[in-house]
């Protein structure tokens, strides 16, 4: 893959009067990132919705030590990253002032960022002018007001934050209205899932409003990060959110393999592909089957179950893990298939494809079933639109973004990705789509397998040279992974920063459940399956 | 004397198979869904399970929430106790009427849902004002269907309901099959079956009937889950004893004793299956269609007493 170095957002800029340098140490050229002036963050932002573009996440970093300026303090610089269907992703970065740490919001152009710039308010003290929302996100109320974890002079060895003991509650949003209650749902729930809270404003058994609040299961994982090599760093990346492993350890491998002007194998990457579309079909059966389960349709759920059984029983037999975990290394998989587990992969593929699609008329033929999912839990096209909305949610509200079409990382170069293409956005559509993908990733596996190319499994990992970084987008089973990798001395990593499409779709999920029933709410939720893990990080 | 001995035999037989008959509902439930299951033990060994456990209380729970357990307990036992199972004719009988019925379930229901209030959680209040909802709609239909056979046997007395049917000359009846379906309809959303409910859910914001004893632990929990099997037994010995009777023991001689008891069981076996075959094969409604069923169910049931009207008397 030879690219030339994408000018086109630095154009657009210009002919705005933004100016933007590209940076060098920033690869690959085809997804650039450029330097802007503080002044101009917010019209950059305002320039990239003009031009239709999809917010993909803002973060923050604190200068490196190559980067550290005469008067010994850390620069701070505030990221974003855009991505456009055919100019693909562009970063645009600035520094902070050294005094006052402020950046303008952009929350007025991409709503779904103003969760990130709380993200930034908790974790590095940066304060975001016009936010529309001010309170903290990740950071809960018994966290000292002026301690932020993602700061260099905060370290994870010494603990000693005191837990706030007078901490005010959280302040969520209330309605005055006689005849409105409040439900309180969480974090810990009656089942067995992960903790989230989430606060509805109900009528009578309608919902008028629904909050989230996360953070529950944050683990410092970009803290963690600092300081591994990218060897030992993957299986960190690897665990952010356990049922997307192959996802973000490929979005983590790619961000670094960029980063370093490495190229995995081709049969590395083919196999990448089988094992990232494996997992797309696991999950999309478990969720099919959760779906249903949802709904009191236990049958669909004890089959689908049983088949994602089949499945993980499979790659603990042939990758060593029932979830596929470690099967990535930076420059390539870890991980070969021969002649026989190859066979053994095609026909349980085609078995289990063959499978669901008979399920899926059962399904399709329940009318009680049916009568749940159709209409429940709408999100139209333009909310799809304004919040970005990812994956399969995307998919079924009318808004397509998919990176194996957009960037068209290999192995899907070689192989054609047939994207379902939904309109009504509701729980039916996105289980039609579920079952869409479930066909296509069988097809992509049974392509890949076939011509699966002889050779290398595993390039050589060289470590970039210190400050470098790379950004990589991977189209996991839930919507596309955004990672940004950039390396210290030693090759070891100072700045790991990953958005999981579940920090995105959980802004879907609240505007799906408008006006929906509270006894349809968990059925909507699960249509969506966010991650809590992936978000909290 | 020794109908006195068979009413406290049956009802004891009533308490201890509750739970079994729940755990042959959730067998069959299994095998339909090509699972083995956990057998039919497994309710008694939650229930032993939870009787040896400790009682967890919020700390602002009033002698309600404490004492709720024993009376919904209590009142569904004295209602599965007048109902005969085995033996038509007890010394309970003059008592075992349905009216005394309905309202002995509406009592063991209204302490169920004060309890659920008297926590103050969202989910209690919320499964309260649920489950108020469709026994307003789902008593009048029960009782309606009832009804249409105490039309023919003029009483609503249930000794003298099935005595009327067994005395009676074997005729199919309309009306009466109107009545099986209202009843059964009304039976499945009484015991929180699907469509309705489902017993089974971890999903708080869904819950009925779970979401009132959501704050239940320990022995209250177990006592709370036993009333509703109890309950599950009820209706399916009263569906038994109104539409098909027959087999019934008139006198107290042991043949007839131990041939009621194998019919009754193979009756009761039956509609279980039957509720197996019906909850597999179906989703829960959504919320704002339950009353809806439940009208329909009662629609269906004033039908059957129309048909009486226009086709039975004076037949």
């Amino acid at each position: 893959m030879r690219f030339a170095v994408n000018t086109w957002f630095a154009e657009r800029l210009g002919d705005h009067g933004i100016h933007s340098e590209f940076l060098a140490d920033h690869h690959p050229v085809h997804m650039p990132c450029l330097e802007i002036r503080l002044h101009d963050w917010e019209q950059a932002a305002g320039e990239a919705r003009r031009l239709e573009m999809r917010m993909v996440a803002v973060w923050a970093a604190e200068a490196g030590k190559h980067d550290i300026s005469v008067s010994g303090s850390r620069a701070l610089y505030v990221y974003m990253a855009f991505a456009h269907p055919e100019h693909r992703h562009a970063l645009l970065r600035t520094r902070l002032r050294d005094d006052t740490r402020e950046v303008q919001s952009i929350s007025g152009h991409y709503i779904s960022a103003c969760r990130m710039e709380r993200t930034l308010q908790d974790m590095f003290g940066i304060h975001v002018r016009n936010i529309p929302d001010s309170r903290a996100w990740i950071k809960h109320e018994h966290w000292p007001e002026n301690v932020h974890p993602l700061r260099a002079d905060f370290s994870v060895t010494r603990m000693s934050v005191e837990p706030e003991r007078n901490a005010i509650d959280y302040d969520y949003v209330q309605s005055s209205s006689q005849g409105v209650y409040e439900i309180p749902v969480g974090p810990v729930h009656a089942g067995i899932i992960e903790p989230g809270h989430f606060r509805f404003l109900a009528v009578g058994e309608y919902i008028l409003n629904m909050e989230e609040r996360l953070g529950y299961v944050h683990k410092g994982i970009e803290k963690a990060m600092q300081g591994r090599t990218a060897e030992h760093g993957i299986r960190l990346a690897a665990r952010v959110s356990g049922d997307t492993t192959v996802g973000h350890a490929w979005a983590f491998a790619h961000a670094c393999e960029y980063a370093s002007n490495t190229a995995a194998p081709k049969r590395a990457s083919y196999l990448r592909g089988i094992l990232c579309e494996r997992e797309r079909m696991a999950n999309h059966i478990g969720d099919i089957g959760a779906i249903c389960n949802d709904a009191a349709f236990t049958f669909m759920h004890m089959q689908m179950q049983r088949l994602r059984e089949d499945m993980a029983r499979m790659h603990a037999d042939v990758f060593g893990h029932r979830l596929l975990m470690d099967t990535i290394t930076p420059g390539g998989v870890c991980r070969d298939v021969d002649a026989v587990s190859c066979m053994m992969l095609m026909q349980q593929t085609r078995t289990i494809a063959a499978e669901v699609e008979h399920l899926r008329s059962i399904y399709a033929d329940h009318p009680s079933i049916q009568e749940r999912v159709i209409g429940a839990g709408t999100v139209c096209i333009a909310d799809a639109r304004d919040i970005g909305l990812l994956g399969f949610a995307g998919r079924a509200s009318g808004d397509y973004p998919d990176e194996r079409i957009e960037e068209a990382y290999p192995p899907y170069d070689d192989v054609e990705v047939r994207v379902a293409e939904g309109k009504l956005g509701d729980v039916a559509t996105r289980i039609w789509v579920r079952f869409e993908e479930i066909a296509d990733s069988a097809r992509i596996i049974g392509q890949l397998l076939e011509t699966l190319p002889e050779g290398d499994i595993q390039a050589a990992w060289i470590p970039p040279e210190s400050g470098v970084s790379g950004f990589a987008a991977i189209e996991s089973w839930r919507g596309e992974i955004a990672a940004w990798v950039r390396f210290g001395e030693g090759g070891c990593i100072d700045r790991y920063f990953v958005r999981d499409p579940s920090a995105i779709n959980w802004l879907g999920l609240e505007l799906a459940v408008r006006t929906v029933p509270v006894p349809d709410f968990p059925l909507v939720n699960k249509s969506f399956n966010c991650s809590y893990a992936g978000h909290d990080l | 004397m020794r109908s006195a001995l068979v009413q406290f035999f049956q009802a004891g037989m009533l308490l201890l198979l509750a739970p079994l008959l729940a755990g042959f509902v959730a067998t069959c439930r299994a095998r339909l869904q090509n699972r083995r299951g956990a057998g039919v033990m497994q309710p008694w060994r939650n229930l032993r399970k939870l009787f040896s456990k400790e009682v967890v209380m919020a700390s602002h729970a009033s002698w309600i929430f404490r004492t709720a357990p024993y009376v919904v307990f209590t009142a569904t036992v004295m209602a599965a106790s007048v109902v005969p199972a085995m033996l038509v004719d007890t010394p309970l009988s003059l008592i075992a009427d349905v009216i005394a019925l309905v309202a002995l379930l509406a009592l063991s229901r209204f302490f169920q849902a004060l309890a659920g209030m008297d926590i103050g959680t969202a989910f209690g209040g919320m499964g309260a004002s649920r489950e108020m909802t469709f026994a307003a709609l789902g008593e009048p239909a029960m009782l309606m269907s009832i009804f249409v056979i105490s039309l023919s046997a003029h009483s609503t007395n249930l000794t003298s309901m099935i005595n009327h049917t067994l005395n009676s000359p074997f005729a199919l009846h309309p009306s009466l099959a109107f009545a099986l379906v209202a009843m059964l309809l009304v039976a499945l959303a009484e015991n929180g079956r699907i469509p309705i409910d489902n017993p089974t859910t971890h999903l708080e914001l869904t819950m009925i009937h779970e979401a009132m004893i959501l704050e239940y632990s320990g022995r209250h929990l177990a006592l709370m889950e036993w009333a509703a099997m109890v309950k599950l037994l009820l209706f399916s010995t009263l569906i038994v004893d109104l539409f098909m009777p027959w087999g019934m023991a008139v006198n107290t001689d042991a043949i007839s004793l131990v041939q009621a008891f194998g019919l009754w069981l193979l009756k009761v076996a039956g509609l279980m299956i039957a509720l197996a075959l019906a909850e597999t094969g179906m989703a829960k409604l959504r919320l704002f269609d339950v009353p809806e069923y439940l009208s329909g169910a009662f629609v269906i049931a004033f039908l059957g007493l129309l048909s009486f009207y226009m086709l039975e008397v004076g037949a």
